[in-house]
Protein backbone atom coordinates (compact mmCIF):
# COMPACT_ATOMS: atom_id res chain seq x y z
CA UNK A 1 0.00 0.00 0.00
CA UNK A 2 1.40 3.30 -0.85
CA UNK A 3 1.75 5.59 2.27
CA UNK A 4 2.29 8.73 0.48
CA UNK A 5 -1.21 11.00 1.21
CA UNK A 6 -0.57 12.89 -1.78
CA UNK A 7 -4.17 13.24 -3.85
CA UNK A 8 -3.28 11.70 -7.44
CA UNK A 9 -2.39 15.88 -8.47
CA UNK A 10 -0.58 16.47 -6.31
CA UNK A 11 1.64 13.56 -6.45
CA UNK A 12 2.78 15.08 -9.74
CA UNK A 13 4.31 17.90 -8.76
CA UNK A 14 8.20 18.34 -8.69
CA UNK A 15 9.31 17.52 -5.62
CA UNK A 16 11.99 20.50 -5.78
CA UNK A 17 9.07 23.07 -6.46
CA UNK A 18 6.97 21.79 -3.79
CA UNK A 19 9.54 22.36 -1.23
CA UNK A 20 9.54 26.07 -2.27
CA UNK A 21 7.77 27.80 0.08
CA UNK A 22 4.93 30.35 -0.36
CA UNK A 23 6.02 33.95 -0.81
CA UNK A 24 5.09 35.57 2.77
CA UNK A 25 4.19 38.29 0.33
CA UNK A 26 1.62 36.31 -1.30
CA UNK A 27 -0.24 35.64 2.72
CA UNK A 28 -0.31 39.15 3.81
CA UNK A 29 -1.86 40.03 0.54
CA UNK A 30 -4.44 37.60 0.86
CA UNK A 31 -5.19 39.20 4.09
CA UNK A 32 -5.24 42.58 2.85
CA UNK A 33 -7.59 42.09 0.06
CA UNK A 34 -9.57 40.72 2.04
CA UNK A 35 -10.36 44.32 3.97
CA UNK A 36 -11.47 47.95 2.56
CA UNK A 37 -10.14 51.40 2.64
CA UNK A 38 -6.65 50.01 3.17
CA UNK A 39 -3.74 52.37 2.77
CA UNK A 40 -0.64 50.40 0.92
CA UNK A 41 2.65 50.66 1.67
CA UNK A 42 2.86 47.67 0.73
CA UNK A 43 3.13 48.17 -2.99
CA UNK A 44 5.95 47.32 -5.21
CA UNK A 45 5.46 49.25 -8.47
CA UNK A 46 5.01 52.77 -9.27
CA UNK A 47 1.71 54.65 -8.86
CA UNK A 48 2.62 56.66 -11.51
CA UNK A 49 0.35 56.61 -15.12
CA UNK A 50 2.68 55.29 -17.94
CA UNK A 51 3.69 58.87 -19.09
CA UNK A 52 1.20 59.31 -22.43
CA UNK A 53 3.66 59.26 -24.82
CA UNK A 54 4.53 56.13 -24.63
CA UNK A 55 0.90 54.68 -24.06
CA UNK A 56 0.30 56.84 -27.31
CA UNK A 57 3.33 55.23 -29.33
CA UNK A 58 1.74 51.51 -27.95
CA UNK A 59 -1.33 52.90 -29.22
CA UNK A 60 0.07 53.36 -32.54
CA UNK A 61 1.83 50.05 -32.91
CA UNK A 62 -1.27 48.38 -32.61
CA UNK A 63 -3.11 50.89 -35.25
CA UNK A 64 -0.16 50.08 -37.46
CA UNK A 65 -0.04 46.19 -37.44
CA UNK A 66 2.85 46.05 -34.87
CA UNK A 67 1.21 42.42 -33.78
CA UNK A 68 3.52 39.53 -34.77
CA UNK A 69 6.72 37.52 -33.37
CA UNK A 70 9.80 39.97 -33.44
CA UNK A 71 13.20 38.80 -33.48
CA UNK A 72 13.78 36.10 -31.15
CA UNK A 73 16.47 38.72 -29.68
CA UNK A 74 14.07 41.86 -29.69
CA UNK A 75 13.68 44.48 -32.76
CA UNK A 76 16.50 45.97 -33.70
CA UNK A 77 16.01 49.30 -33.64
CA UNK A 78 15.49 48.69 -29.28
CA UNK A 79 18.59 46.67 -28.89
CA UNK A 80 20.01 49.48 -30.68
CA UNK A 81 18.57 52.06 -28.62
CA UNK A 82 19.68 49.82 -25.62
CA UNK A 83 22.98 50.13 -26.60
CA UNK A 84 23.28 53.53 -26.55
CA UNK A 85 21.42 53.73 -23.78
CA UNK A 86 24.22 51.48 -21.76
CA UNK A 87 27.26 53.55 -23.71
CA UNK A 88 25.05 56.99 -21.63
CA UNK A 89 23.89 55.44 -19.05
CA UNK A 90 27.50 53.40 -17.69
CA UNK A 91 30.08 53.73 -20.48
CA UNK A 92 29.27 50.04 -21.26
CA UNK A 93 30.01 48.84 -24.55
CA UNK A 94 27.45 46.21 -25.90
CA UNK A 95 26.86 44.72 -29.37
CA UNK A 96 23.26 45.03 -30.18
CA UNK A 97 23.30 42.01 -32.72
CA UNK A 98 25.11 39.42 -30.35
CA UNK A 99 25.19 40.44 -26.66
CA UNK A 100 21.42 42.25 -26.13
CA UNK A 101 18.07 40.32 -25.56
CA UNK A 102 15.26 41.99 -24.87
CA UNK A 103 13.05 39.88 -22.32
CA UNK A 104 9.68 39.65 -20.70
CA UNK A 105 10.49 42.08 -17.55
CA UNK A 106 13.68 41.16 -15.66
CA UNK A 107 12.07 38.58 -13.84
CA UNK A 108 12.37 36.39 -17.14
CA UNK A 109 15.72 37.87 -17.42
CA UNK A 110 16.30 36.45 -14.15
CA UNK A 111 15.33 32.84 -14.67
CA UNK A 112 17.00 32.28 -18.20
CA UNK A 113 19.92 33.60 -16.77
CA UNK A 114 19.88 31.59 -13.98
CA UNK A 115 18.98 28.25 -16.31
CA UNK A 116 21.47 28.66 -18.33
CA UNK A 117 24.45 29.11 -16.28
CA UNK A 118 23.73 26.90 -13.25
CA UNK A 119 24.11 22.80 -12.89
CA UNK A 120 22.48 20.59 -10.22
CA UNK A 121 23.37 21.27 -7.22
CA UNK A 122 25.69 24.57 -7.86
CA UNK A 123 25.68 27.03 -5.11
CA UNK A 124 24.55 31.03 -5.83
CA UNK A 125 25.76 33.55 -3.41
CA UNK A 126 22.95 36.44 -2.84
CA UNK A 127 22.43 38.93 -0.36
CA UNK A 128 19.46 38.85 1.58
CA UNK A 129 16.95 40.81 2.45
CA UNK A 130 16.14 40.66 -1.13
CA UNK A 131 13.59 40.20 -3.81
CA UNK A 132 10.99 37.58 -3.21
CA UNK A 133 12.13 35.57 -6.62
CA UNK A 134 15.78 34.84 -5.62
CA UNK A 135 15.77 31.92 -3.99
CA UNK A 136 12.81 29.91 -5.44
CA UNK A 137 14.25 31.27 -9.21
CA UNK A 138 17.54 29.67 -8.15
CA UNK A 139 15.41 26.46 -7.04
CA UNK A 140 13.81 25.98 -10.10
CA UNK A 141 16.97 26.27 -11.60
CA UNK A 142 18.06 23.21 -9.33
CA UNK A 143 20.56 25.49 -7.85
CA UNK A 144 21.47 25.96 -4.37
CA UNK A 145 20.58 28.98 -2.68
CA UNK A 146 22.74 30.76 -0.37
CA UNK A 147 22.02 33.58 1.43
CA UNK A 148 24.54 35.94 2.51
CA UNK A 149 23.10 38.64 5.27
CA UNK A 150 23.64 42.48 4.71
CA UNK A 151 23.04 44.71 7.94
CA UNK A 152 21.85 47.80 9.37
CA UNK A 153 25.02 49.06 10.47
CA UNK A 154 26.20 49.03 6.81
CA UNK A 155 23.35 50.16 5.22
CA UNK A 156 22.12 47.11 4.04
CA UNK A 157 25.57 47.21 1.25
CA UNK A 158 26.19 43.72 0.96
CA UNK A 159 30.19 43.47 2.13
CA UNK A 160 32.65 41.34 0.80
CA UNK A 161 33.72 40.36 4.80
CA UNK A 162 30.12 38.62 4.54
CA UNK A 163 30.64 37.30 1.44
CA UNK A 164 33.81 35.58 2.15
CA UNK A 165 31.81 33.71 4.90
CA UNK A 166 29.71 32.03 2.48
CA UNK A 167 31.54 31.22 -0.43
CA UNK A 168 32.45 27.54 -1.15
CA UNK A 169 34.41 26.07 -3.88
CA UNK A 170 30.53 25.12 -5.13
CA UNK A 171 29.82 28.56 -5.75
CA UNK A 172 29.04 29.53 -8.71
CA UNK A 173 27.24 32.65 -9.17
CA UNK A 174 26.83 35.65 -7.21
CA UNK A 175 23.55 37.64 -7.47
CA UNK A 176 22.97 40.90 -6.38
CA UNK A 177 20.54 43.93 -6.68
CA UNK A 178 21.13 47.66 -5.96
CA UNK A 179 19.27 49.70 -5.61
CA UNK A 180 17.59 47.36 -3.46
CA UNK A 181 14.16 46.41 -3.00
CA UNK A 182 13.34 46.06 -0.21
CA UNK A 183 16.31 48.44 2.01
CA UNK A 184 16.51 50.99 -0.87
CA UNK A 185 20.14 50.11 -0.11
CA UNK A 186 22.96 51.27 -2.84
CA UNK A 187 26.57 50.31 -3.47
CA UNK A 188 29.31 52.98 -3.08
CA UNK A 189 31.84 52.76 -5.75
CA UNK A 190 34.47 51.42 -3.39
CA UNK A 191 31.62 48.77 -2.77
CA UNK A 192 31.11 47.68 -6.51
CA UNK A 193 35.34 47.58 -6.96
CA UNK A 194 35.17 45.03 -3.73
CA UNK A 195 32.49 42.63 -5.32
CA UNK A 196 34.18 42.87 -8.83
CA UNK A 197 37.55 41.42 -7.04
CA UNK A 198 35.80 38.97 -4.90
CA UNK A 199 34.24 37.59 -8.09
CA UNK A 200 37.24 37.31 -9.88
CA UNK A 201 38.82 35.93 -6.94
CA UNK A 202 36.49 33.30 -6.61
CA UNK A 203 35.79 32.91 -10.62
CA UNK A 204 32.44 33.33 -9.87
CA UNK A 205 29.91 35.06 -12.61
CA UNK A 206 27.98 37.88 -11.39
CA UNK A 207 24.25 38.64 -12.16
CA UNK A 208 23.11 42.19 -11.59
CA UNK A 209 19.53 43.11 -11.40
CA UNK A 210 19.69 46.69 -11.71
CA UNK A 211 15.82 47.31 -11.93
CA UNK A 212 16.05 50.29 -10.04
CA UNK A 213 19.06 52.32 -11.25
CA UNK A 214 16.93 55.24 -12.79
CA UNK A 215 15.93 55.88 -9.26
CA UNK A 216 19.07 56.83 -7.60
CA UNK A 217 18.61 59.83 -5.35
CA UNK A 218 21.63 60.91 -4.70
CA UNK A 219 25.61 59.86 -4.38
CA UNK A 220 25.93 58.72 -7.68
CA UNK A 221 24.32 55.50 -9.70
CA UNK A 222 27.58 53.04 -9.52
CA UNK A 223 26.64 49.86 -12.33
CA UNK A 224 28.33 46.55 -12.20
CA UNK A 225 28.43 47.15 -15.75
CA UNK A 226 30.57 50.15 -15.56
CA UNK A 227 33.64 48.13 -14.41
CA UNK A 228 35.15 46.45 -17.23
CA UNK A 229 37.21 44.06 -16.07
CA UNK A 230 34.36 42.11 -14.79
CA UNK A 231 32.49 42.11 -18.30
CA UNK A 232 32.79 38.64 -19.80
CA UNK A 233 31.61 37.16 -16.54
CA UNK A 234 28.90 39.65 -15.74
CA UNK A 235 25.39 39.28 -17.23
CA UNK A 236 23.45 42.70 -16.40
CA UNK A 237 19.82 43.37 -16.61
CA UNK A 238 18.18 45.97 -16.42
CA UNK A 239 13.67 47.00 -17.45
CA UNK A 240 11.47 49.83 -18.11
CA UNK A 241 8.95 48.92 -15.19
CA UNK A 242 10.54 50.94 -12.45
CA UNK A 243 12.10 53.81 -14.48
CA UNK A 244 8.90 54.02 -16.51
CA UNK A 245 6.14 53.22 -14.68
CA UNK A 246 6.15 50.45 -17.40
CA UNK A 247 5.37 47.37 -14.89
CA UNK A 248 2.42 45.91 -17.03
CA UNK A 249 4.03 46.34 -20.31
CA UNK A 250 6.48 43.54 -18.78
CA UNK A 251 9.62 44.28 -20.97
CA UNK A 252 13.22 43.99 -19.59
CA UNK A 253 16.80 43.40 -21.32
CA UNK A 254 19.63 40.91 -20.57
CA UNK A 255 23.12 42.06 -21.64
CA UNK A 256 26.03 39.73 -21.77
CA UNK A 257 29.13 38.53 -23.52
CA UNK A 258 28.15 37.04 -27.23
CA UNK A 259 28.07 33.08 -25.30
CA UNK A 260 25.87 34.16 -22.55
CA UNK A 261 23.77 35.93 -24.23
CA UNK A 262 23.59 32.86 -26.60
CA UNK A 263 22.28 30.62 -24.10
CA UNK A 264 20.41 32.84 -22.67
CA UNK A 265 18.96 32.88 -26.28
CA UNK A 266 18.58 29.67 -26.58
CA UNK A 267 15.98 29.46 -23.65
CA UNK A 268 14.20 32.37 -24.27
CA UNK A 269 13.38 31.54 -27.89
CA UNK A 270 11.73 28.27 -27.21
CA UNK A 271 9.73 29.39 -24.00
CA UNK A 272 9.33 32.71 -24.82
CA UNK A 273 9.55 33.34 -28.67
CA UNK A 274 9.95 36.96 -28.35
CA UNK A 275 9.00 40.06 -26.21
CA UNK A 276 5.48 41.63 -26.44
CA UNK A 277 5.67 43.23 -29.79
CA UNK A 278 3.83 46.30 -28.53
CA UNK A 279 5.85 46.86 -25.60
CA UNK A 280 9.01 46.80 -27.51
CA UNK A 281 7.80 49.43 -29.81
CA UNK A 282 6.51 51.28 -26.55
CA UNK A 283 10.37 50.31 -25.05
CA UNK A 284 11.73 52.73 -28.26
CA UNK A 285 9.32 55.44 -26.99
CA UNK A 286 10.57 55.80 -24.15
CA UNK A 287 14.38 55.38 -24.91
CA UNK A 288 14.12 57.78 -27.38
CA UNK A 289 11.91 60.47 -25.07
CA UNK A 290 11.70 59.37 -21.72
CA UNK A 291 13.96 61.12 -20.24
CA UNK A 292 11.75 64.07 -18.54
CA UNK A 293 9.44 61.31 -17.62
CA UNK A 294 12.26 59.88 -15.15
CA UNK A 295 13.52 63.21 -13.79
CA UNK A 296 9.83 64.80 -12.73
CA UNK A 297 9.13 60.83 -11.16
CA UNK A 298 12.74 60.42 -9.32
CA UNK A 299 12.00 64.66 -7.91
CA UNK A 300 8.74 63.17 -6.64
CA UNK A 301 10.16 59.80 -5.32
CA UNK A 302 12.99 61.88 -3.85
CA UNK A 303 10.43 64.41 -2.20
CA UNK A 304 8.38 61.51 -0.74
CA UNK A 305 11.14 59.74 0.63
CA UNK A 306 12.59 62.77 2.68
CA UNK A 307 9.00 63.09 3.79
CA UNK A 308 9.02 59.10 5.14
CA UNK A 309 12.12 59.09 6.73
CA UNK A 310 12.17 62.44 8.80
CA UNK A 311 8.54 61.31 9.72
CA UNK A 312 9.84 57.89 11.01
CA UNK A 313 12.77 59.00 12.78
CA UNK A 314 11.00 61.57 14.22
CA UNK A 315 8.81 59.03 15.62
CA UNK A 316 11.78 57.12 17.09
CA UNK A 317 11.31 54.74 14.49
CA UNK A 318 15.16 54.22 13.31
CA UNK A 319 15.65 54.66 9.82
CA UNK A 320 18.32 55.09 7.49
CA UNK A 321 18.70 57.45 4.63
CA UNK A 322 17.98 54.86 1.21
CA UNK A 323 19.49 56.27 -1.37
CA UNK A 324 17.44 54.37 -4.11
CA UNK A 325 14.29 52.15 -5.43
CA UNK A 326 11.37 53.39 -3.66
CA UNK A 327 11.37 51.54 -0.23
CA UNK A 328 12.33 52.74 3.41
CA UNK A 329 13.04 50.27 5.51
CA UNK A 330 12.97 51.41 9.16
CA UNK A 331 13.91 48.81 12.09
CA UNK A 332 10.83 48.40 14.64
CA UNK A 333 12.66 46.83 16.72
CA UNK A 334 11.61 49.32 19.95
CA UNK A 335 8.52 48.66 20.17
CA UNK A 336 8.88 45.23 21.02
CA UNK A 337 6.93 43.22 18.52
CA UNK A 338 8.31 41.11 15.38
CA UNK A 339 8.02 42.38 12.26
CA UNK A 340 4.97 40.28 11.66
CA UNK A 341 3.33 41.04 14.61
CA UNK A 342 3.77 44.89 14.50
CA UNK A 343 2.75 44.92 10.63
CA UNK A 344 -0.49 43.04 11.12
CA UNK A 345 -1.95 44.55 13.78
CA UNK A 346 -0.96 47.74 12.20
CA UNK A 347 -3.02 46.50 9.10
CA UNK A 348 -5.42 45.27 11.62
CA UNK A 349 -6.43 48.30 13.94
CA UNK A 350 -5.36 51.31 11.55
CA UNK A 351 -5.72 49.91 7.87
CA UNK A 352 -2.23 50.31 6.82
CA UNK A 353 -0.37 47.55 4.76
CA UNK A 354 3.63 47.41 5.32
CA UNK A 355 4.85 44.19 4.33
CA UNK A 356 7.25 42.95 7.14
CA UNK A 357 10.76 42.44 6.40
CA UNK A 358 11.07 38.87 7.46
CA UNK A 359 8.98 38.28 3.82
CA UNK A 360 12.67 39.14 2.18
CA UNK A 361 14.95 37.25 4.50
CA UNK A 362 15.64 36.09 7.97
CA UNK A 363 17.96 39.23 8.56
CA UNK A 364 15.15 41.70 7.68
CA UNK A 365 13.67 40.25 10.68
CA UNK A 366 12.85 43.67 12.86
CA UNK A 367 11.94 46.04 9.95
CA UNK A 368 9.33 46.82 7.86
CA UNK A 369 9.47 48.08 4.01
CA UNK A 370 7.46 50.81 3.39
CA UNK A 371 7.03 51.70 -0.53
CA UNK A 372 6.77 55.19 -1.42
CA UNK A 373 5.51 54.37 -4.68
CA UNK A 374 2.21 56.01 -3.29
CA UNK A 375 0.78 59.13 -3.50
CA UNK A 376 1.41 61.90 -0.49
CA UNK A 377 -1.57 62.40 1.16
CA UNK A 378 -1.72 58.29 1.25
CA UNK A 379 1.56 58.92 3.11
CA UNK A 380 0.58 61.29 5.67
CA UNK A 381 -2.49 59.49 6.94
CA UNK A 382 -0.02 56.68 6.76
CA UNK A 383 2.65 58.50 9.22
CA UNK A 384 0.04 60.13 11.46
CA UNK A 385 -1.58 56.66 12.01
CA UNK A 386 1.87 54.96 12.66
CA UNK A 387 2.30 58.09 14.94
CA UNK A 388 -0.85 57.00 16.72
CA UNK A 389 -0.15 53.24 17.05
CA UNK A 390 3.73 53.51 18.30
CA UNK A 391 1.75 56.07 20.79
CA UNK A 392 -0.34 52.64 22.41
CA UNK A 393 2.41 50.26 22.30
CA UNK B 1 12.54 76.30 -10.44
CA UNK B 2 12.54 76.29 -6.89
CA UNK B 3 11.48 72.46 -5.82
CA UNK B 4 9.54 74.39 -3.40
CA UNK B 5 7.36 76.34 -5.60
CA UNK B 6 7.09 72.94 -7.41
CA UNK B 7 5.39 71.61 -4.52
CA UNK B 8 3.46 74.62 -3.93
CA UNK B 9 2.11 74.90 -7.94
CA UNK B 10 0.99 70.96 -7.33
CA UNK B 11 -0.63 71.48 -3.51
CA UNK B 12 -0.21 74.89 -1.63
CA UNK B 13 -2.94 73.24 1.05
CA UNK B 14 0.31 71.59 2.03
CA UNK B 15 1.87 72.19 5.37
CA UNK B 16 4.51 73.66 5.77
CA UNK B 17 5.84 71.18 8.24
CA UNK B 18 5.32 68.30 5.72
CA UNK B 19 7.02 70.63 2.94
CA UNK B 20 9.76 70.62 5.57
CA UNK B 21 10.22 67.09 5.74
CA UNK B 22 10.03 66.83 1.90
CA UNK B 23 12.64 68.94 1.12
CA UNK B 24 15.00 68.16 3.83
CA UNK B 25 14.89 71.35 5.68
CA UNK B 26 13.75 73.17 8.54
CA UNK B 27 9.78 74.38 9.02
CA UNK B 28 11.26 77.70 9.87
CA UNK B 29 13.18 77.77 6.53
CA UNK B 30 9.92 76.91 4.80
CA UNK B 31 8.18 79.43 5.63
CA UNK B 32 11.03 82.46 5.27
CA UNK B 33 11.22 81.57 1.92
CA UNK B 34 7.74 81.25 1.51
CA UNK B 35 7.45 84.52 2.88
CA UNK B 36 9.94 86.11 0.99
CA UNK B 37 8.51 84.97 -2.50
CA UNK B 38 4.85 86.36 -1.31
CA UNK B 39 7.11 90.00 -0.84
CA UNK B 40 8.80 89.91 -4.38
CA UNK B 41 5.70 89.19 -6.24
CA UNK B 42 6.49 85.59 -6.92
CA UNK B 43 3.55 84.03 -5.26
CA UNK B 44 0.32 85.72 -6.57
CA UNK B 45 -1.70 83.89 -4.43
CA UNK B 46 -3.35 80.65 -3.54
CA UNK B 47 -6.89 79.33 -4.78
CA UNK B 48 -9.08 76.33 -5.02
CA UNK B 49 -9.51 74.41 -8.20
CA UNK B 50 -13.27 73.67 -8.56
CA UNK B 51 -15.16 71.07 -11.06
CA UNK B 52 -18.09 73.89 -11.64
CA UNK B 53 -19.84 70.68 -12.90
CA UNK B 54 -19.79 68.95 -9.25
CA UNK B 55 -21.87 72.33 -7.85
CA UNK B 56 -24.53 74.81 -8.67
CA UNK B 57 -22.43 77.07 -10.32
CA UNK B 58 -24.46 78.92 -13.28
CA UNK B 59 -21.96 81.07 -13.96
CA UNK B 60 -20.79 81.22 -17.83
CA UNK B 61 -17.28 81.37 -19.19
CA UNK B 62 -16.33 82.66 -22.48
CA UNK B 63 -12.94 83.20 -23.98
CA UNK B 64 -12.64 86.62 -26.24
CA UNK B 65 -9.95 87.27 -29.00
CA UNK B 66 -9.94 90.89 -29.46
CA UNK B 67 -8.41 92.42 -32.16
CA UNK B 68 -6.91 96.24 -31.40
CA UNK B 69 -4.95 98.79 -32.61
CA UNK B 70 -1.18 99.16 -31.17
CA UNK B 71 -0.33 102.58 -30.58
CA UNK B 72 2.78 104.16 -31.47
CA UNK B 73 4.61 104.85 -27.92
CA UNK B 74 3.05 101.88 -25.92
CA UNK B 75 2.32 99.26 -28.41
CA UNK B 76 -0.47 97.29 -26.59
CA UNK B 77 0.15 97.80 -22.86
CA UNK B 78 -1.84 100.67 -22.68
CA UNK B 79 -5.10 99.55 -24.32
CA UNK B 80 -4.42 96.16 -22.48
CA UNK B 81 -3.87 97.07 -19.01
CA UNK B 82 -7.32 99.44 -19.42
CA UNK B 83 -9.76 95.81 -20.32
CA UNK B 84 -7.59 93.48 -17.91
CA UNK B 85 -9.18 95.99 -15.54
CA UNK B 86 -12.52 94.77 -15.96
CA UNK B 87 -13.93 93.16 -12.85
CA UNK B 88 -15.18 90.39 -15.98
CA UNK B 89 -11.91 89.83 -17.21
CA UNK B 90 -10.41 86.41 -15.25
CA UNK B 91 -7.09 86.03 -17.60
CA UNK B 92 -6.00 87.43 -20.29
CA UNK B 93 -2.92 86.83 -22.23
CA UNK B 94 -1.33 88.80 -25.65
CA UNK B 95 -1.06 86.39 -28.30
CA UNK B 96 0.96 85.61 -31.49
CA UNK B 97 -1.37 85.20 -34.84
CA UNK B 98 -4.48 86.05 -35.99
CA UNK B 99 -5.44 87.58 -33.30
CA UNK B 100 -3.98 90.23 -30.43
CA UNK B 101 -5.64 89.77 -26.80
CA UNK B 102 -6.91 86.92 -25.57
CA UNK B 103 -9.52 86.95 -22.49
CA UNK B 104 -10.83 85.01 -20.42
CA UNK B 105 -14.43 86.22 -19.00
CA UNK B 106 -16.92 85.13 -16.58
CA UNK B 107 -20.55 86.12 -16.17
CA UNK B 108 -23.96 85.53 -14.22
CA UNK B 109 -25.21 84.68 -17.37
CA UNK B 110 -24.94 84.63 -21.23
CA UNK B 111 -26.60 88.00 -21.60
CA UNK B 112 -24.04 89.32 -18.87
CA UNK B 113 -21.04 88.33 -21.12
CA UNK B 114 -23.17 89.40 -24.46
CA UNK B 115 -23.55 93.18 -22.70
CA UNK B 116 -19.94 93.20 -21.55
CA UNK B 117 -18.72 92.85 -24.72
CA UNK B 118 -21.10 95.32 -26.67
CA UNK B 119 -20.82 97.58 -24.34
CA UNK B 120 -17.76 97.84 -22.55
CA UNK B 121 -15.31 96.08 -25.22
CA UNK B 122 -16.70 96.93 -28.31
CA UNK B 123 -16.66 100.21 -28.13
CA UNK B 124 -13.26 101.34 -26.78
CA UNK B 125 -11.05 103.01 -28.45
CA UNK B 126 -9.25 101.21 -30.58
CA UNK B 127 -10.52 97.93 -30.36
CA UNK B 128 -11.21 96.37 -34.20
CA UNK B 129 -12.82 93.10 -33.47
CA UNK B 130 -14.23 91.08 -31.25
CA UNK B 131 -15.47 87.33 -31.22
CA UNK B 132 -16.79 85.44 -28.41
CA UNK B 133 -16.45 81.96 -27.17
CA UNK B 134 -19.05 80.29 -24.99
CA UNK B 135 -17.35 77.70 -22.92
CA UNK B 136 -19.55 74.49 -22.56
CA UNK B 137 -17.62 72.09 -20.64
CA UNK B 138 -14.51 71.92 -18.52
CA UNK B 139 -12.44 68.82 -19.01
CA UNK B 140 -9.10 69.62 -17.80
CA UNK B 141 -8.17 72.75 -15.74
CA UNK B 142 -4.64 73.95 -14.94
CA UNK B 143 -3.27 70.53 -15.69
CA UNK B 144 -6.13 68.56 -13.31
CA UNK B 145 -8.61 66.01 -15.30
CA UNK B 146 -12.06 67.17 -14.24
CA UNK B 147 -14.17 64.11 -14.55
CA UNK B 148 -13.16 60.24 -14.78
CA UNK B 149 -11.65 59.43 -11.09
CA UNK B 150 -8.17 57.89 -11.31
CA UNK B 151 -8.58 54.76 -9.39
CA UNK B 152 -5.67 52.70 -8.26
CA UNK B 153 -6.13 48.97 -9.63
CA UNK B 154 -2.42 47.72 -8.23
CA UNK B 155 -2.36 44.57 -6.77
CA UNK B 156 -2.57 46.13 -2.96
CA UNK B 157 0.53 44.16 -1.66
CA UNK B 158 3.07 43.67 -4.73
CA UNK B 159 6.94 42.13 -4.39
C1 LIG C 1 14.64 43.59 -7.53
C2 LIG C 1 13.62 43.31 -8.57
N1 LIG C 1 13.97 42.61 -9.65
C3 LIG C 1 13.08 42.33 -10.62
C4 LIG C 1 11.76 42.73 -10.53
C5 LIG C 1 10.82 42.36 -11.64
O1 LIG C 1 10.74 43.37 -12.57
P1 LIG C 1 10.03 43.19 -13.98
O2 LIG C 1 8.74 43.92 -13.90
O3 LIG C 1 10.98 43.82 -14.95
O4 LIG C 1 9.85 41.74 -14.24
C6 LIG C 1 11.35 43.48 -9.43
C7 LIG C 1 9.95 43.90 -9.29
O5 LIG C 1 9.45 44.22 -8.26
C8 LIG C 1 12.30 43.77 -8.42
O6 LIG C 1 11.96 44.47 -7.34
Amino acid sequence: MMTDSKSVPEQFIAPHLRDIPKSGIRDFFDIVASRKDVISLGIGEPDFQTPWHIREKAMTAIERGFTRYTSNLGMPELRQALTTYMKHAFHATYDWKSEILVTVGVSEALDIALRAVLSPGDEVLYHEPCFVAYAPLIRMAHGVPVAVNTFRKDDFRLTVEELEKKVTPKSRVLLINFPNNPTGACLTKADTEALADFVIKHNLLLISDEVYSELTYEGGRHSMAAISRIRDRLIFMNGFSKAWSMTGFRLGYVCAPAPLTDAMMKIHQYCMMSAPTVSQCAGIEALAAGNEDIVEMRDSYHQRRNFLVASLNEMGLDCFMPRGAFYVFPSIQTTGLTAHEFAMRFLQEYSVACVPGSAFGTCGAGYLRCAYATGMEQLKEAMSRMQTFLKTL
Amino acid sequence: MDPLLEMLKKNARESDAVLAKELGTTEADVKARIAAYEKDGVLRGFRALINPARIDDTTVHAVIELRIRPEREGGFDRLASRISQCPQVESMFLMSGGFDLMLFVKGKNLQEVANFVSVHLATIDGVLSTATHFMLKTYKDQGILMEGEHYDDRLQVSP
